[in-house]
C-alpha cells in the first residue's frame, strides 16, 4: 500500500500522507467531545444524551432555548474564533520563518484595538457599540496596511515584514495606553474586558458576519497553501524554483488578516491562541504544513472553547473574560510541554 | 567613534540642564545654577528642583541606560532582532506582584512597591531562566524566548484576573502600566540606581565574551569558552538590570527593543561598543522622551511609556526599512 496519496485537480493538487489520517480522526474526536461537554456544561446541567437530543430535535423547552440561543453560539463562535486566530498564527509563523510571530507581531491586534477603543471612547455614546467589530476591522486594516506599504522596498521580506510590524504594534500599543489613561475609569473598564477578550453575549448574527469574513480568505487559502513549503526556504531558492514570492506573500498575509482580524474583531483581543495553538500543533504532528493547519485549527477552537466553558463556569454568577483562562491554561501547558521536550 | 561618543555625552549634558529647566514652570539657566551651586532651602525654585527635577533627570537617565544595556545584552544572548528584556517576562512579573500585593494586601507605600516590583521581576526571570534550561545546564535562546513568552502571558493572565475582579486597583495599575519617572520617594530611588549602575559597568566590561558567543556556538566553544556559564552571567544581568528598570520607573516599554538597534547602526555590531553606545542612547532617549512627554500638553503629562513609544516606533521603522539585521 503506497505511503501517500496525491489528489490531482488544477492548481488544488497535493499530496496527501497516510499516516496522518489516525491522528486527524483522534483531534476530530476530541474536538467534538470538548463541543459536547461546552454544551451541556453551565449554569443549567444537562446530561450528555438530553443534550444529544436537544441538539437534532430542538422543542420549545427552556432547555432547547439556552442550548440553541446561547450555547451554540457562543461554542461555535469561540470554536471559529479561536480555530481562525490558530490558523493566521501559523501561517504567519511559516511565512516569516520566526517562531515569535503572531497576529499580535504583525499589527493585526494592536491595530484593531485602536479602533474599538477609538470607538468606544469617541462614538459609542451616540451611535452605540454594535458597529464595534467594524471599527476594529478597520483599525486592523489600516495598521497591516501601513506595516506593508512601509516595509515594501521592490517586495517586502519577511525581516523587514516582522521588524516593521513591531514598530507599528507599538505605536498602536502606545495610542491604547494613552486612551486608557485618559478615558474616565468606566470607559477604561469596558475597554480593559474588550482587551482581554470574551465571547460573552455570543449570537448566530455574530457567528454569521465571521463565517462572511473567513469566506474571503478560504479561496486563497485553498489555492496557495501548497507553496507554503517553498515559501519556507529562503527567497533565491523559492525563486529559482520558478516561484513568484511576492504576489503569493501577500496574499497569503491577506489571508491571515482577514483570520484574525475577523476573529479579534468579534471576540475581543484574545492575543495568546495565535502564538501557542500553532506550537501546540507542531508538537502533535511535525510534519506537512496542510495537516498542521487543520491540527492547529482544532488545538485554537478548543483551547478558547475550554478557556470560555471555565470562565463562565467557575466562578458562577460571574462571566469572566474567556481571553484571561486562554493564557491560565494554555501557558502552563505550553510550559509543560516545552520543559517534557528536554533531551 | 570616539567622536560619536563624545558627541552623545555633550548632548546627555544639554538635555539634563534642558531637563532640569522644563516642567509645568520653565526656570531660567542663571536660576538652575543658583539652585545647584548655591542652595538656599527657603527659596521654592530650589525645592522644587533638588526634589523634583534633579531625581527625575537622574531617574530617566538611569532607567534609559539600563533598559538599553539589557536590551543589548538580550539581543545578544538570544540572537534574535525582535528579542527585548520584557521578554524574561520582568514587567509582567512586577505588574503582578505588585497588583496582588495592593488589592489583596492592601500594600501601595512608594517604597514596599519598588521592593515588590524588583522581587517579582526577579522571580519571573528565575522562572523563566529555569524553563528554558536544557537538561546538560546550557541555555537554548529560542527556548528562552518561547518560555518568557509563555510565562509573560500567564502574569498578564493573573494580573487581567485580579484587576477584572478587583476594579479599584486599576487605576493604580494604569499608572504602572504606562510608566512614570515622577516618583515622590527619593531615598529608596539611590540603592537600586547604583545596583543598576554597577551592573551597567559589569556589562561593558563583559562585552568581549559576549562577541566571542556572538561569533557562534561552535567557534565559541572551540576558542575554549564556557558557553553555559556566559549565558547563565548574560541572563543574571539583564534580569537585574530590568529589574531595575521596572522597579525605578514601571512597563516602559520600547527603549530595550530599538537602542540596540540604533547603537548598532551608529556605532557597528562590536558589543564592546555597542554596550557602552546603548547607556548612552538610551539615557538620551528616555530624557527626550520624558522632556516632551511632560510639555507636550501642559499642564498635563503624557506617561513617558506611551511617550518612548510615539517617538522611538518612527524611528524604529526606518531602522526596519534600511534593513536592521541582527549583525551579531
Amino acid at each position: 500500500m503506497p505511503d501517500s496519496h496525491i489528489f490531482r485537480c488544477g492548481p488544488l493538487m497535493r499530496e496527501y500522507s497516510r499516516s496522518v489520517l489516525p491522528i486527524f480522526l483522534l483531534c476530530s474526536v476530541v474536538t467534538l467531545l470538548i463541543i459536547v461537554s461546552a454544551l451541556s456544561i453551565g449554569e443549567v446541567v444537562l446530561s450528555v444524551p438530553q443534550t444529544l437530543q436537544l441538539l437534532f430535535q430542538p422543542d420549545d423547552s427552556a432547555q432547547s432555548f439556552i442550548l440553541h440561543e446561547l450555547r451554540l453560539p457562543r461554542v461555535i463562535l469561540a470554536l471559529l474564533a479561536g480555530g481562525g486566530l490558530g490558523v493566521a498564527g501559523l501561517i504567519m509563523q511559516t511565512l516569516v520563518r520566526n517562531p515569535l510571530a503572531s497576529p499580535d507581531t504583525l499589527g493585526v491586534t494592536t491595530g484593531a484595538s485602536v479602533g474599538a477603543l477609538l470607538w468606544l471612547s469617541f462614538f459609542s455614546l451616540k451611535y452605540g457599540s454594535s458597529a464595534m467589530p467594524y471599527a476594529a476591522m478597520a483599525g486592523a486594516a489600516v495598521a497591516v496596511s501601513l506595516i506593508f506599504l512601509l516595509s515594501w522596498r521592490s517586495g517586502a521580506t519577511p525581516l523587514r515584514l516582522v521588524l516593521t510590524g513591531v514598530g507599528v504594534s507599538a505605536l498602536a500599543g502606545a495610542i491604547v495606553t494613552l486612551i486608557l489613561v485618559f478615558s474616565p475609569l468606566t470607559t477604561t473598564f469596558s475597554a480593559w474586558i474588550w482587551l482581554s477578550g470574551s465571547v460573552y453575549a455570543a449570537s448566530w448574527d455574530k457567528v454569521l458576519q465571521l463565517l462572511g469574513i473567513y469566506l474571503w480568505a478560504l479561496p486563497i487559502l485553498l489555492v496557495l497553501l501548497r507553496y507554503m513549503k517553498i515559501l519556507q526556504l529562503n527567497d533565491s531558492l523559492a525563486i529559482g524554483l520558478g516561484v513568484a514570492i511576492h504576489p503569493r506573500r501577500i496574499l497569503l498575509l491577506l489571508a491571515c488578516v482577514l483570520l484574525s482580524g475577523g476573529a479579534i474583531s468579534l471576540v475581543g483581543a484574545m492575543t495568546f491562541v495565535g502564538l501557542i495553538a500553532p506550537h501546540l500543533a507542531r508538537l502533535i504532528i511535525r510534519s506537512g504544513f496542510f495537516s498542521q493547519l487543520l491540527i492547529t485549527a482544532c488545538c485554537g477552537g478548543c483551547m478558547v472553547i475550554i478557556a470560555d466553558l471555565l470562565a463562565r463556569t467557575l466562578f458562577l454568577p460571574a462571566d469572566l473574560p474567556a481571553g484571561i483562562f486562554v493564557a491560565l491554561a494554555g501557558a502552563p501547558l505550553f510550559l509543560w510541554l516545552l520543559i517534557r521536550q528536554r533531551t | 567613534m570616539r567622536k560619536g561618543f563624545f558627541l552623545g555625552a555633550a548632548l546627555l549634558v544639554i538635555l539634563a540642564v534642558l531637563s532640569m529647566m522644563t516642567g509645568p514652570r520653565f526656570y531660567s539657566l542663571s536660576q538652575l545654577f543658583n539652585a545647584l551651586f548655591h542652595s538656599d532651602p527657603t527659596r521654592t525654585v530650589d525645592i522644587i528642583i533638588h526634589t523634583s527635577r534633579v531625581p527625575r533627570t537622574v531617574l530617566a537617565m538611569g532607567v534609559g541606560a539600563f533598559l538599553a544595556v539589557a536590551g543589548g545584552l538580550m539581543q545578544a544572548l538570544t540572537r534574535n532582532p525582535l528579542a527585548s528584556p520584557g521578554l524574561f517576562g520582568v514587567n509582567a512579573g512586577a505588574a503582578l506582584f505588585i497588583v496582588f500585593a495592593s488589592s489583596f494586601f492592601a500594600i501601595s507605600a512608594p517604597g514596599s512597591t519598588l521592593l515588590l516590583a524588583f522581587s517579582g521581576a526577579c522571580a519571573t526571570g528565575i522562572l523563566v531562566w529555569f524553563a528554558s534550561k536544557v537538561s546538560n545546564g546550557q541555555l537554548n535562546p529560542l527556548r528562552l524566548v518561547l518560555a518568557g513568552v509563555a510565562i509573560t502571558a500567564l502574569c498578564n493572565a493573573f494580573t487581567q484576573a485580579i484587576l477584572v475582579i478587583d476594579q479599584e486597583s486599576l487605576d493604580t495599575m494604569l499608572f504602572w502600566l504606562a510608566g512614570s519617572l515622577a516618583r515622590s520617594d527619593g531615598a529608596s530611588v539611590y540603592p537600586v540606581l547604583f545596583l543598576g549602575g554597577v551592573l551597567v559597568i559589569v556589562a561593558c566590561m563583559f562585552a568581549g565574551q559576549m562577541s566571542v558567543l556572538n561569533a557562534g556556538e561552535d567557534i565559541a566553544r572551540g576558542l575554549g569558552q564556557n558557553i553555559a556559564r556566559v549565558r547563565l552571567l548574560a541572563s543574571i544581568m539583564v534580569v537585574g538590570l530590568a529589574g531595575c528598570a521596572v522597579a525605578l520607573a514601571g512597563n516602559i516599554g520600547f527603549i530595550g527593543l530599538i537602542v540596540p538597534h540604533i547603537a548598532r547602526q551608529l556605532f557597528g555590531s562590536h558589543l564592546r561598543h555597542t554596550l557602552p553606545a546603548c547607556a548612552l542612547l538610551g539615557a538620551l532617549l528616555l530624557l527626550a522622551a520624558d522632556i516632551v512627554a511632560r510639555v507636550i500638553i501642559l499642564p498635563q503629562e503624557v506617561p513617558v511609556g506611551v511617550m518612548t513609544a510615539l517617538m522611538g516606533a518612527p524611528f524604529f521603522i526606518l531602522l526596519a526599512q534600511r534593513g536592521g539585521k541582527y549583525a551579531g
